[in-house]
């Protein structure tokens, strides 16, 4: 006897909600292993996190600050990605939405008050949105691979930042990083930590999924995503698709790296590349490219963070397995989505 | 009747296979004689490539058993199937392009030495392309060769490694007709030394040139098996669908309008390759004209209709729609300006095949107001559109919902002929628009396209098939790399000038 892989006859629905189930259980068995490795009790350790992550109102605003950065991220290599172009620059986008804002916030003392912070916020996305546009150029008139230009261009965006808050920006005295934003420019807190970026983002899911499921511009990416030749048989121009959805990827991306300064840090400075940008990606592919599965999947993600700070402090385990168990989530979903499109069949032996 | 005493070399007894949804092989029996060329007969999912990737060890049967000169044997692997001298040459042939023949013979052979003796090999290779007239240099680079000449090479690599059946998969679609001639000849030098061949077809004029027996296959259960010398090309036709085929189209008497697409002296260059891919083209194509393009693959046809569809540019020369000179126009002003596309590859450039058949269906009209207002497309507008195009093509699907790749090929031309149809404004460009489609639906295509000529529209219809442009065109050009040949009308040529232009003979360049 043995086991073949057999090609389904037509895509399940509920496969879609099964798979990333099943992967995440899975995640957490092959966890509990790694936890058992360093002599801590699997269970204990999953309860700390969740209550790290859940247990009171305080613990799940942290989560949910958390996941705003991740969800818009998420969102944002999610367009490139219903291409096929690896945004994997998500995270130099971010960065670049820092700098715009704080750009603004610090210099733009000519603009009045309240127009500060939309102005900022404006010219965050569109740094973002050129940051993403040379790669998007690059590949669409001379085919140079994205993966590389779009990840490389990520430690030149951090390279500037650590620049500007190091040296040409900084502020004159006090902590590394520019002076802090005057209050009128921070985000209003809604609900305990949780700002009111939160509004921001639900708008974006509500836009996104009308933007990518109803109009023409959806149907055009869904047709160049799943067979460019065609698409371009049928009038759809690569090219220019290609850009276009590159500058939108960019201008979200520097959206959650404007919003996470004027909300959280106030001001530009250390850890302003927290790595958002690279955990959207696995939020993207988590969520299938879906805008409202990406809700759920970020504050997983952010949960995993969260949960492993307690994890820290409960279990004196070191901060990694943190990362570990985050990194764990995603091998099993990415072998996983294989049976989209297969199912394992036994065969017996003629013999 | 010698011949039912002897032990068959092949003997493959009640084989069925499924697949996911299909019953691809139900209950076949095939037996096959030293020195015997059998055709295997079939429309598109008959069940014919099943049964012989079965043979070659690619799939294995669900029940039935495989005797190999009286043996029973399983067959696991093309491996396994080459070591009891089953060979077969696939329709896309499986050579390295920038490799020499003498090395692509060798590729792959499991007891070759490190430094293989190069010298002993070439002297095999050219002893064995004498004794069956292959006449294959060892030394060429394979993308020099021709098509015909490639598939001598993937015959003698079968030959060099010892096979005494051969299975050959539709081998002439790609040929010229001298190079059909040709293959006739190899394979009847083969069978007087004792091989013998399996010849998968769908065309019956070469079963009748080719095969000494012929088994009819017929949505997965053999039909017949007979003499070749004791049927007609109909009776075949009749075994194969079940039902008589018409052999002529109705139509319209042939009386043109004025032009509405017009080439004068296109060329395009190849950045690769020595000559360019189109040399001063000039044609036109009138209202209630079909023009059909004759050619051997690859001289030129697929960037022919590249151009004019503006997917490729002419690096000189001019394009002009109803006296419109769209030289420079994108892809996108070409359809606006009412050209339909049947391209080439219809899986890989026809259709999303991860889409659903509704979406497919409107990939030319999402952006106009019929399915669209500004931005957004209307879906239920699409669905109602895409219902009734499924119903007048004919496309059999369970719904529109489900994604273009499971339906069968001729489904999926379907489809792609309903979009194209429906959108057209008045110039059809088919290239290749039958090729691989069973009778039935080669019927539907070709009658398609007649209305639209008989509508008043300018058909430009690609084809390999010169009966097919003969049956269906009113004027014929014939490419040869990337050159006009020659423009006939078909009442005034036949298949003997128009094939010798295919081979670049003659004409009037």
């Amino acid at each position: 006897m043995r086991l073949v892989l057999e090609k389904r006859e037509r895509r399940l629905k509920r496969m879609s909600l099964l798979i990333p189930l099943f992967s995440f259980i899975l995640s957490l068995l092959i966890g509990a292993i790694v936890l058992a490795a360093s002599k801590a009790d699997p269970i204990q350790a999953y309860v700390a996190m969740a209550k790290g992550a859940f247990g009171n109102a305080r613990r799940f605003q942290y989560t949910l600050v958390e996941a705003l950065p991740l969800l818009i991220c998420g969102l944002s290599v999610g367009i490139a990605f219903r291409l096929r172009f690896w945004n994997i620059g998500a995270e130099g986008q971010f960065v670049w939405g820092a700098i715009g804002v704080t750009w603004v916030i610090q210099f733009w003392t000519f603009l009045p008050d309240p127009l500060l912070l939309p102005a900022g916020i404006l010219v965050g996305m569109i740094a973002g949105a050129l940051w993403a546009g040379i790669p998007g150029v690059l590949k669409a008139y001379w085919a140079v691979d994205e993966t590389l230009t779009t990840l490389m261009l990520n430690y030149v965006a951090i390279g500037v930042a650590e620049y500007l808050y190091i040296k040409a920006w900084k502020a004159p005295k006090g902590i590394l990083g520019t002076p802090e934003f005057p209050e009128f420019t921070q985000l209003s807190q809604v609900w305990g930590k949780v700002h009111s970026g939160v509004f921001i983002a639900l708008a974006l899911v509500v836009v996104l999924w009308f933007l990518l499921y109803k109009t023409t511009w959806g149907f055009e990416l869904n047709m160049i995503g799943k067979n460019p030749v065609a698409a371009r048989y049928q009038g759809v121009s690569i090219e220019k698709s290609i850009v276009i959805a590159l500058l939108i990827s960019g201008a979200i991306a520097g959206l959650a790296g404007s919003l996470n300064t004027v909300a959280i840090t106030h001001r530009l400075t250390r850890g302003v590349n927290a790595g958002y940008g690279f955990t959207g990606i696995i939020i993207a592919w988590m969520s299938n490219l879906n805008p409202f599965a990406s809700i759920i999947v970020a504050i997983v993600m952010a949960s995993l963070t969260t949960g492993a700070d307690a994890l820290q402090i409960a279990m004196k385990l070191p901060e990694s397995m943190g990362a570990v168990l985050q990194g764990l989530v995603l091998i099993p979903l990415l072998a996983g989505s294989v049976f989209h499109d297969y199912h394992l069949k036994l065969i017996r032996e003629e013999e | 009747m010698e011949t039912r005493e002897r032990i068959p070399v092949v003997s493959m007894q009640h084989i069925t296979k499924h697949f996911p949804g299909v019953l691809a092989n139900d209950d076949v029996s095939l037996e096959l004689y030293a020195g015997e060329v059998l055709a295997l007969l079939g429309e598109n999912g008959a069940g014919k490539s099943t049964l012989m990737n079965m043979l070659v060890g690619l799939y294995r049967p669900d029940s039935g058993s495989i005797s190999i000169r009286g043996e029973v044997q399983h067959i696991r692997s093309p491996q396994d199937s080459m070591a009891l001298g089953i060979g077969m040459v696939h329709q896309e042939f499986m050579l390295v392009g920038n490799m020499s023949v003498l090395e692509n013979i060798i590729l792959g052979l499991k007891d070759l030495p490190v430094v293989p003796d190069v010298a002993t090999i070439r002297k095999k290779i050219t002893e064995l392309s004498d004794t069956y007239g292959l006449q294959v240099d060892p030394d060429a680079i394979i993308h020099n060769l021709s098509v015909g000449e490639q598939q001598r090479v993937e015959i003698l690599k079968l030959v060099y490694r010892g096979a005494e059946i051969l299975i050959l998969d539709e081998p002439t679609a790609v040929l010229t007709p001298g190079e059909s001639r040709d293959l006739n000849r190899i394979i009847k030098k083969m069978l007087s030394q004792g091989k013998s061949a399996i010849f998968i077809t769908h065309k019956m004029d070469e079963v009748i040139e080719f095969s000494h027996k012929v088994q009819v296959l017929r949505r997965g259960k053999s039909v017949n098996v007979i003499d070749t010398a004791s049927v007609t090309p109909r009776d075949l036709a009749n075994m194969m669908v079940g039902r008589d085929v018409l052999f002529t189209l109705d139509r319209c008497a042939f009386n043109p309008g004025e032009p509405r697409l017009r080439l004068s002296h296109v060329s395009v260059e190849n950045p690769l390759g020595s000559r360019p891919y189109l040399n001063d083209i000039s044609l036109s194509i009138r209202r209630g004209e079909i023009l059909g393009i004759a050619g051997v693959a690859g001289n030129g046809q697929t960037q022919l209709t590249e151009v004019i569809t503006g997917l490729l540019k002419a690096s000189e020369g001019s394009i002009e729609i109803d006296g419109k000179n769209v030289t420079k126009c994108t892809p996108l002003q070409i359809i606006q300006t009412g050209v339909s596309h049947i391209p080439a590859d219809r899986g890989a450039m026809g259709v999303v095949g991860d889409m659903s058949v509704g979406d497919n269906l409107a990939m030319k009209k999402y952006r106009t107001h019929e399915l669209s207002t500004g931005p957004v497309v209307k879906r239920s507008r699409l669905r109602l559109f895409a219902d009734k195009l499924i119903q007048s093509f004919i496309i059999k699907t369970p719904n529109q919902d489900t994604a273009v790749k499971f339906l069968s090929g001729g489904n999926i031309q379907k489809t792609i002929l309903a979009r194209e149809i429906d959108s057209c404004g008045g110039i059809l460009i088919a290239v290749y628009p039958s090729r691989g489609l069973d009778v039935g639906a080669t019927e539907a295509v070709r009658q398609n396209l007649i209305a639209q000529r008989d509508a008043g529209s300018a058909v430009l219809l690609v084809s390999e098939e010169l009966d097919e442009l003969q049956m269906v065109a009113d004027t014929i050009a014939v490419l040869f790399e990337g050159r006009i040949m020659g423009i006939r009308k078909v009442s005034e040529t036949n298949t003997e000038e128009l094939g010798m232009m295919m081979a670049g003979v003659g004409g009037d360049a």
